[in-house]
């Protein structure tokens, strides 16, 4: 596959994509630095730095939105083709998957300052865990597209489903403990839906690695994903003998 | 062989409607097209695109025998229009141009009236004897060219006192008078504005279902827009051909990228 940037023979267009990526990698570190933030907030219950975190997603938030009028305006005026347009649609599609992934940081952040004012719960040392893995992939992801390498992308593509496993083993264990005791059923509910919103940054971190992989290649990356979350077909039963013949 | 690198899909869904096979065109000494291999489908856009002196008018003007007239030049290697050899010595180049009809780069109406323009192509091949027939024939062309409607007040006026993009689709209405096959343009809109240049672009288009239509554009936007197939040319060599989408969106060939996106040196 040819690699050809910069040069052109106009070079603000050289100029208005360097900006588009610089101004994609910087926005990628924040929303990689938020979930970090937020999960940091949740192990250590400090609720001043997820307030921040909450705070900080206005900064993506902008970011996109420059992103976006920028791409616009590169579309408009300059009718990038062939290696340029894919330049121009993947910056645009990339900052909605960072927004994204920037949004469920600060929903961990918040469920994160509504569970220090209760008990601490044991699921929540697997969370970190999990979250290593999603930041790992989002560091890669965006690497990759630094790089323009379409290999480590598919490989991001790939790895999201030891995140999807720990994700319904997560799942199974809130359960559980919900089960045990009615008290637990507000912090495992925040829990679950962290670690759910951690299970879908993940996924954004993938369609990011799609969306690097057209980039580089002007093709789609072909094949079915490995998949890892089996929770949506999860059933907890019981494990006392009176609720037996559940219906 | 061919140096050309064909990509996978050179061969578009249409049927070929011509097929140039090995094609090299000489002015004198210098080679103008090197061993050209490239097939027109019926009903289809064909867009020629490449840098000045790339041979993609050169190659234009094969297809209805142009480069005849031209002192000096050669033509090699075989091109069929509807598997009829058309540099068999037996052909009739005047037939031959009345299947494969030209529009050029200005809008050159003859100096008469706008009737008259249309008329010419048909009398001169006996068609439309009867005043009537022929006024069905100026009519129809000019309806299928999109300027009835703005010139059938004025028939008898001349034809050079159109607009530029009026007196282009005057051209085009010329060319179809004669029931072409193909239409081969030459930069037919580099010498009108915005609109009028949309107007032959919608034209282009529509003509699509009745002829076949090749067209040399310096403008890639409009290689984009109206073509189905696109061909890039580049020091006389077919560097790429296939969809004009797959060329836009993801070329093959690394001058073709760099062409098509303005990085070439």
């Amino acid at each position: 596959m040819t690699e050809q940037r910069g040069e052109h023979i106009v070079r603000a267009f050289d100029a208005e994509l360097q900006e588009l990526e610089q101004t994609i990698v910087r926005m990628g570190g924040m929303a990689e630095a938020s979930l970090e933030k937020a999960v940091d907030a949740l192990a250590r219950r400090n609720s001043t730095v997820a307030a921040e975190v909450v705070q900080n997603d206005r900064e993506v938030d902008l970011l996109e939105q420059q992103i976006s009028e920028r791409a616009v305006q590169t579309l408009a005026l300059r009718q990038p083709m062939a290696a340029d347009l894919r330049e121009v649609v993947a910056a645009l599609r990339i900052s909605g998957e960072l927004e994204r992934i920037g949004d469920y940081a600060a929903n961990i952040a918040k469920r994160s300052m509504a569970l220090n004012q209760l008990p601490p719960m044991r699921p929540a040392h697997s969370i970190p865990r999990m979250a290593k893995l999603v930041q790992g992939n989002i560091k890669r992801v965006l690497d990759a597209y630094v790089a323009r390498d379409a290999a480590l992308a598919s490989h991001v593509w790939e790895s999201d489903e030891e995140i999807d496993e720990t994700y319904t083993s997560l799942f199974r264990e809130t359960l559980t403990y919900m089960m045990e005791d009615p008290r637990n059923i507000t912090p495992c509910t925040h829990l679950l839906f962290i670690a759910k919103n951690i299970e879908r940054i993940g996924d954004h971190a993938t369609n990011v690695a799609e969306l690097v992989y057209f980039l580089v290649k002007g093709e789609r990356l072909e094949g079915g994903r490995p998949k890892g979350d089996t929770s949506s077909y999860a059933v907890v039963e019981p494990t006392d003998d009176h609720g037996g013949d559940a219906s | 062989m061919s140096a050309v690198e064909l990509s996978p899909d050179a061969v578009g869904k249409n049927a070929p409607k011509i097929v140039a096979r090995g094609v090299n065109v000489f002015y004198g000494s210098a080679q103008a097209l090197k061993e050209v291999d490239l097939d027109v489908g019926e009903h289809e856009v064909t867009a020629l695109i490449g840098p000045s002196g790339c041979g993609k008018s050169t190659f234009l003007r094969c297809l209805n025998r142009m480069n005849d007239v031209i002192e000096g030049c050669r033509v090699e290697g075989r091109i069929e229009l509807d598997e009829d050899d058309i540099y068999d010595r037996q052909l009739d180049v005047v037939q031959l141009r009345a299947r494969v009809g030209m529009v050029f780069q200005k809008p050159n109406p003859f100096p008469k009236s706008v009737y008259d323009n249309i008329a010419y192509g048909p009398r001169i091949h006996g068609v439309g004897q009867s005043k009537s027939e022929m006024d069905e024939i100026v009519e129809t062309s000019l309806t299928r060219a999109g300027l009835w409607n703005e010139v059938k007040d004025r028939l008898q006026s001349p034809g050079t006192g159109l607009s530029g993009g009026q007196q282009q689709r005057l051209c085009i209405a010329r060319a179809i008078a004669v029931n072409p096959e193909v239409i081969l343009m030459d930069e037919p809109c580099s010498a009108l504005d915005p609109i009028a240049t949309a107007r032959i672009e919608e034209l282009i288009d529509e003509l699509r279902q009745n002829f076949t239509i090749v067209i040399v554009t310096h403008s890639m936007q409009q290689a984009a827009r109206v073509s189905q197939r696109t061909a890039f040319f580049h020091l006389g060599n077919l560097v790429e051909v296939g969809d004009t989408e797959q060329i836009f969106t993801n070329p093959r060939d690394e001058r073709t990228e760099g062409y098509i996106t303005g990085r070439f040196g």
